[in-house]
């Protein structure tokens, strides 16, 4: 056994000035002390952009278009969570072909978001690369293969929301224009070699090496009697909660912490942080998985419940194999609409939606006039809501892997917050507008 | 005849920087698929946040730049990013009008404060969101809410082989006649921002049977106050049209202007 060179006695420090391979700036810092941590803080210093308050006043239809520039990774889950709320506030349901379309579109945003995480952003850390282009060089069919998946992914969103980044085709009560058939049609083929791509996937980092690690999760995520949730459902958890999406506030609450530009998620009965994202979806919904992924997952070595948070490149894995095969369902099954939009009959109301981002669940609320202005507005990102969390296991990590150098220690924390894909830009909207300094 | 020893080319050394932005305009440069490895072959990414840990010290052949100013320590870190780069390239709405943030900059900022947060003492930000250009010298700006990646891997192209970017300046109704795309305005009376707003995302909004909404800003040499009139001929009341002139790039100046003149009507003396 080697013998650490680091005096159990000593202070360190360990610091991430600026967090790469995620999206939106964030920085660490651990302080230790007699072997003993004193500190933990993930700090995110994105500025707030104000989103809440630059929205109260717009008409209501705006909110879509407006929201999903919180984020250009996950822009699809403002929209389609933006427009939900809309709609529930109005009274109006969209019915099941629009419904199934924003679903497949909400696939590609989860192709593009996963693959870009999993092989570009993640999977270094497990090679002790810099960056994907390193991996490239050694291993370039591997990226190809991840740049193929992840360009289906932004062709299922240019074909449904008209453009991969800020889709224009979506609106409140549905979609501008009707997609193509033929486009949609001309997804097949591609998304039939996906799955092929993407059970290669699950396999390849099947074999990664995984540092032991698994705390007791409380897990938060949707919840279908048949469908993997990604655009319906309820709000469960795996210590009973089952709500519907309306009351998440009745359960659910944010904390204002000096380190950071992000609000803290917590749990209203005060037992302490919870996790939304992959490893919550999957364990709350394994047998909702279709019988390829659930196969792949088993193959995988993975359990119906999965808490080690460093697998989570696993099961993006597995969400991308289901996530495709969905989405060729749908595209086979399509008949263009004949009615792209439902009409909305303006009144006053309040409204949520929810859906399940590929890094959690992301609530809105919404209050709106009779003249079809919002009122209110009110938006709760997974980024936030597992802030609580990325620390809790930092703490844990750090504890655990003491004996490391500096170095290795500062590498193993950032891999630790890349678990999460955190999405700073997303974490950061909301502040309304405080202190003025000119 | 005897080998002449060439030195091994030095690749131009390539920064992407971010403000406060979405990142979609730096996802962008991920999303080129096709391109990516090409890209990185042809420069040394040297600063590139999300993309990569590795970090090489400047000068920069080449800076990106993403995102809005919006504290006062981004105020301060752009000055030192420009005085690193030898070409300062901003991309997208934020960058280069302060984006959807900047409608913060319109707001009345007492009532702002009034509906104070937990903790006001915890937030640092300034009252304005605004452009690079307000603040440095910029060598090029690339439009859109967010950018196209053919423009993007354009004007990289350009600069790395010391030529003009072609990034037509015109406005967004002429990609519309050159796709044959029926007029959404003259035929069925729906407001569209094309006439005023700059070329470049590939015609998307009208081929979907929406009006373009001007997430590419406003083109060169503007009648912004013309089409507006047009707005009202179809019925929009001032408050519509500000509306539509204050989005993502609420503050780039015709569209500031026009939104603020349409928000409070000129007094008119009785004749």
């Amino acid at each position: 056994m080697t013998i650490t060179e680091t005096a159990p006695s000593a202070s360190r420090t360990i610091k991430v000035d600026a967090l790469a391979r995620v999206e939106g700036e964030g920085a660490l810092t651990v302080r230790v002390k007699n072997g003993v941590i004193q500190d933990v803080k993930f700090r995110i210093f994105e500025p707030p952009r104000f989103f809440e308050a630059l929205l109260v006043g717009r008409p209501l239809t705006d909110a879509p278009d407006i929201t999903s520039r919180i984020c250009g990774i996950c822009p699809v889950a403002y929209i389609t969570g933006s427009s939900q709320a809309m709609e529930d506030a109005l009274g109006v349901d969209v019915g099941d072909g629009i419904r199934r379309l924003r679903r497949m579109m909400y696939c590609g945003e989860w192709i593009e978001s996963h693959v870009l995480h999993a092989y570009l952003l993640h999977a270094p850390d497990f090679y002790g690369l810099e960056d994907s282009i390193q991996l490239a060089r050694q291993a370039p069919g591997v990226v190809e293969r991840a740049l193929r998946l992840k360009k289906l992914g932004n062709r299922i969103l240019e074909v449904i929301g008209g453009r991969a980044v800020h889709p224009v085709n979506t609106r409140v009560g549905g979609f501008y224009k009707s997609p193509d058939r033929a486009a949609v049609r001309g997804l097949i083929e591609p998304l039939k070699q996906a799955v092929e791509d993407s059970l290669a996937t699950v396999r390849l980092f099947a074999g990664l090496e995984f540092p032991h690690f698994e705390p007791d999760y409380t897990f938060v995520a949707m919840h279908h009697g048949t469908d993997y949730p990604i655009e319906r459902g309820r709000i469960v958890s795996n210590r009973g909660l089952d709500i519907a999406i309306a009351d998440f506030e009745q359960h659910f609450d944010e904390e204002h912490v000096a380190h950071s530009n992000a609000l803290h998620g917590v749990m209203k009965d005060g037992s302490g942080p919870y996790m939304v994202g992959p490893l919550a979806r999957y364990a709350l919904n394994h047998a909702q998985l279709s019988p390829l992924a659930r196969e792949a997952a088993a193959g995988a070595g993975l359990g119906p419940v999965v808490r080690n948070p460093y697998k989570s490149i696993i099961v993006r894995a597995v969400e991308v194999l289901y996530a495709c095969e969905e989405a060729l369902k749908l595209a086979e099954d399509y008949q263009e609409l004949a009615v792209p939009a439902i009409d909305l009959p303006f009144r006053a109301g309040t409204g949520t939606g929810c859906t399940e981002a590929p890094r959690g669940i992301c609530w809105h609320r919404y209050g709106v006039d009779g003249a079809g202005r919002i009122t209110a507005a009110r938006i709760i990102p997974p980024t936030s809501q597992n802030q609580k969390q990325i620390e809790a296991d930092l703490r844990a990590v750090v504890q655990d892997n003491l004996h490391l150098p500096d170095d290795k220690l500062k590498w193993r924390c950032e891999q630790t917050i890349r678990n999460y894909d955190p999405c700073i830009s997303c974490a950061t909207h909301f502040l309304t507008l405080t202190v003025e300094r000119d | 005849m005897a080998a002449v020893p060439t030195k091994p080319r030095r690749r131009p050394k390539l920064a992407v920087w971010k403000f406060s932005s979405c990142d979609g305009c730096q996802l962008s440069l991920l999303d080129c698929e096709d391109e990516l490895l090409a890209v990185a072959e042809a420069v040394e990414i040297a600063y590139f946040l999300e993309a990569t840990r590795a970090e090489i010290a400047g000068p920069y052949d080449i800076s990106l730049v993403e995102g809005s100013i919006g504290t006062a320590h981004d105020a301060a870190r752009i000055q030192q990013i420009r005085k690193q780069s030898k070409v300062l390239i901003t991309i997208g709405a934020c960058a280069t009008a302060g984006g959807i943030q900047a409608l913060r900059n319109f707001r009345d900022v007492d009532g702002f404060i009034r509906a104070v947060y937990a903790r006001p003492d915890y937030i640092d930000t300034l009252a304005t969101s605004t452009a690079i250009q307000d603040h440095v010298k910029v060598d090029f700006e690339l439009r859109g809410c967010p950018i196209s990646k053919e423009q993007l891997l354009e004007v990289l192209n350009a600069f790395l082989n010391h030529r003009r970017p072609v990034v037509p300046p015109m406005s967004q109704c002429i990609e519309c006649k050159m796709h044959g795309t029926v007029c959404v305005m003259v035929a069925r009376g729906t407001p569209c921002l094309g006439p005023v707003t700059q070329a470049g995302c590939g015609n998307l909004c009208p081929a979907h049977d929406r009006g373009c909404y001007g997430c590419f800003g406003p083109k060169e040499t503007p009648n912004v106050a013309a089409l507006t009139k047009q707005f009202a001929a179809l019925g929009r009341t001032d408050g519509d049209i500000a509306n539509a002139l204050r989005s993502f790039n609420a503050n780039a100046e015709p569209f500031r202007a026009e939104a603020q003149r349409r928000e409070t009507p000129p007094h008119r003396v009785p004749s």
